[in-house]
């Protein structure tokens, strides 16, 4: 007989949680902190969602979403986590551009990006100072019409390499584009710009371990391999979820997984007015990735100075577009040490990631699919040969991913690594006014895309059902226990 | 509770939150964000700690009234005046 992995769960809920990517994981940790009974459904049989890892023989351990995060994960982790998760948080010093236009390392931090753009790129301490400024204005609650594009224009006319420098890492953390609002790339880079680009030193597997830790020290009821068929909405307002042929009862849903799953496949259209399912319909999914996970041989070393996080291409001028399709001519190295990244034989890994069209992927024969990941690897060892001399032996390791092993894994639509497009965030937060009871946590739109970003939606999110489960009235359980 | 205690208390959640800086000459007239170092989140965890210490809900709508001391005791004072300090 099959094991049921919702053995001993009980029939209601305060609040349910679908999906334990971070957005799910600090929603659920936070209501149950804060005294409610929390029950967690995650499909796969990890938690993180994209927050994972996996592991190969010979200890060789490869992090896919472990990248670069802002200096704020440390407080978001310290508030809404633990002292200990945010100790483990270290900078990332080399964060390396190598393009036809420039090839600098930087530290990534407001002081060095200034001196590079005063000294390298000719640019006025004054013209600096006011685009700092403005993206560092700029809030989650403010409402604003530039586009990012606009916003160089507005600062740097005609300057195409410092708008490399200032946007390339950014496609890369969160998939945004030149026409998105700049909003959207303001909040991300000023968060970066305040301290540089952090890390988590136990790897992905580390972070997940110790979440999953504090979530059941504050009672949060986690549940692998339960993928929700439905989530249950009668008379306006959410009742519960059906999960695995059961019926859980909860006040509220919080669904992690993709906004468009959530409406179309969990909750149903015909639950929805159709002016609210028309503007559903036009949300965009945000891009998807490929990925190349390398190590090198047991013992092999490489000069630090290679850097941790390299931003490398090989065409002439940059354009959002060109990071986008399957004729690669851009890559995301990140480079994971020892020290930054233990592991049980000291080994070096090295992944490789590119954006990427699910459509360039999709409804492809197999073999056809099978030399196209080969093809991927032999690609990704020239594009690495330059920064990593004989790279194909020293590296005895290689597997690639993707479009489709991202939604074979996650359940995303399109296998969408950003989650939607801007303006999901709208009909994101709208979901409560729609249906009482629901709401969604998951990455849609820039800002609440990333690590940080995610975490931070989360808490958005848990905020919200705190204020309605106490309009409702509902008994925190210490509240129960007490009286 | 008064406006002078609704100030002590909102300011020591701040004491919470802006951990790093130094609130004693903190100017009630001027914005929060030109004095210290406070983010979208810190408004957020402000909103959060009101909520779980004294059970006061602020609509997102209202969230740009906490913008400074002098206008978040404003906005406070009708919805805290019946809670004891």
């Amino acid at each position: 007989m099959p094991k049921d992995f919702l053995a001993g769960a009980k029939s209601r809920y305060d609040v349910i949680v679908i999906g334990s990517g971070l957005g799910g994981l600090t929603t659920a940790n936070i209501l149950a902190r804060s005294g409610y009974d929390v029950l967690l459904l995650e499909q796969h049989y990890k938690l993180g969602g994209m927050a994972t890892w996996f592991k190969r023989p010979e200890g060789r351990i490869f992090d896919i979403s472990l990248h670069g995060f802002p200096y704020g994960m440390v407080k978001s982790c310290r508030r809404y986590w633990s002292q200990e998760i945010a100790d483990q948080i270290v900078q990332l010093e080399g964060v390396r551009f190598e393009n036809p236009m420039f090839s600098l390392t930087t530290t990534y931090d407001r002081r060095d990006f200034t001196r590079l753009l005063t000294e390298r790129f000719g640019v006025s301490q004054q013209q600096v100072d006011a685009f700092f400024d403005v993206a560092r204005g700029m809030n989650f609650y403010d409402d604003r019409r530039e586009t990012t594009g606009e916003l160089f224009e507005r600062f740097f006319p005609g300057r195409t390499d410092v708008v490399r420098l200032l946007m390339e890492p950014i496609v890369y953390a969160n998939g945004s584009t030149l026409e998105d609002p700049a909003i959207t790339y303001g909040i991300v880079f000023s968060n970066f710009m305040s301290k540089g680009v952090f890390t988590f030193r136990g790897g992905t597997d580390g972070l997940i371990r110790s979440m999953h830790d504090e979530m059941k020290k504050n009672g949060v009821d986690a549940r692998i391999n339960c993928g929700v068929d439905r989530i249950l909405v009668e008379g306006g307002r959410v009742v519960g979820v059906s999960v695995g042929g059961r019926r859980i009862e909860a006040s509220a849903v919080v669904s992690n997984a993709n906004l468009n799953a959530t409406i179309f496949r969990m909750v149903g259209e015909e639950h929805f007015p159709c002016d609210f399912v028309e503007q559903a319909r036009a949300v965009r999914l945000n891009t998807t990735s490929t990925q190349v996970y390398m190590s090198l041989r047991e013992g092999d070393d490489i000069d630090r100075s290679t850097g941790d996080l390299l931003f490398s291409s090989t065409a002439r001028d940059f354009s959002t577009d060109l990071l986008l399709g399957r004729d690669i001519t851009s890559r995301t190295f990140s480079f994971y040490y020892p020290e930054s990244r233990p592991n049980p034989r000291n080994r070096i890994f090295i992944v490789s990631s590119t954006n990427a069209r699910y459509e360039d992927w999709a409804g492809m024969p197999a073999e056809e699919y099978r030399l196209a990941k080969e093809d991927l690897v032999e690609t990704t060892f020239e594009a690495l040969e330059p920064f990593v001399p004989n790279c194909r032996d020293r590296i005895d390791f290689a597997e690639a991913a993707t479009p489709l092993t991202f939604e074979h894994y996650t359940w995303h639509e399109r296998g969408a690594s950003f989650g939607t497009k801007f303006e999901g965030l709208e009909v994101s937060r709208a979901l409560p006014e729609r249906i009482e009871g629901l709401y969604h946590a998951g990455s849609c739109g820039i800002i609440m895309s990333g690590w940080l970003g995610t975490i931070n939606y989360g808490v958005i999110v848990a905020n919200d059902v705190d204020g309605l489960l106490l309009r409702r009235g509902t008994p925190k359980v210490d509240e129960l226990s007490a009286g | 509770m008064t406006p002078v205690e609704i100030r002590a208390a909102v300011l020591d959640i701040l004491e919470g939150i802006a951990q790093d800086d130094d609130l004693s000459q903190l100017d009630d007239g001027t914005a929060f964000r030109e004095q210290l170092e406070l983010d979208s989140m810190d408004f957020l965890d402000i909103v959060m700690e009101l909520r779980k210490r004294y059970r006061v809900q602020i609509p997102e709508e209202d969230y740009p009234r906490l913008g400074s001391m002098a206008s978040t005791v404003e906005y406070l004072t009708p919805l805290m005046k019946d809670i004891s300090a």
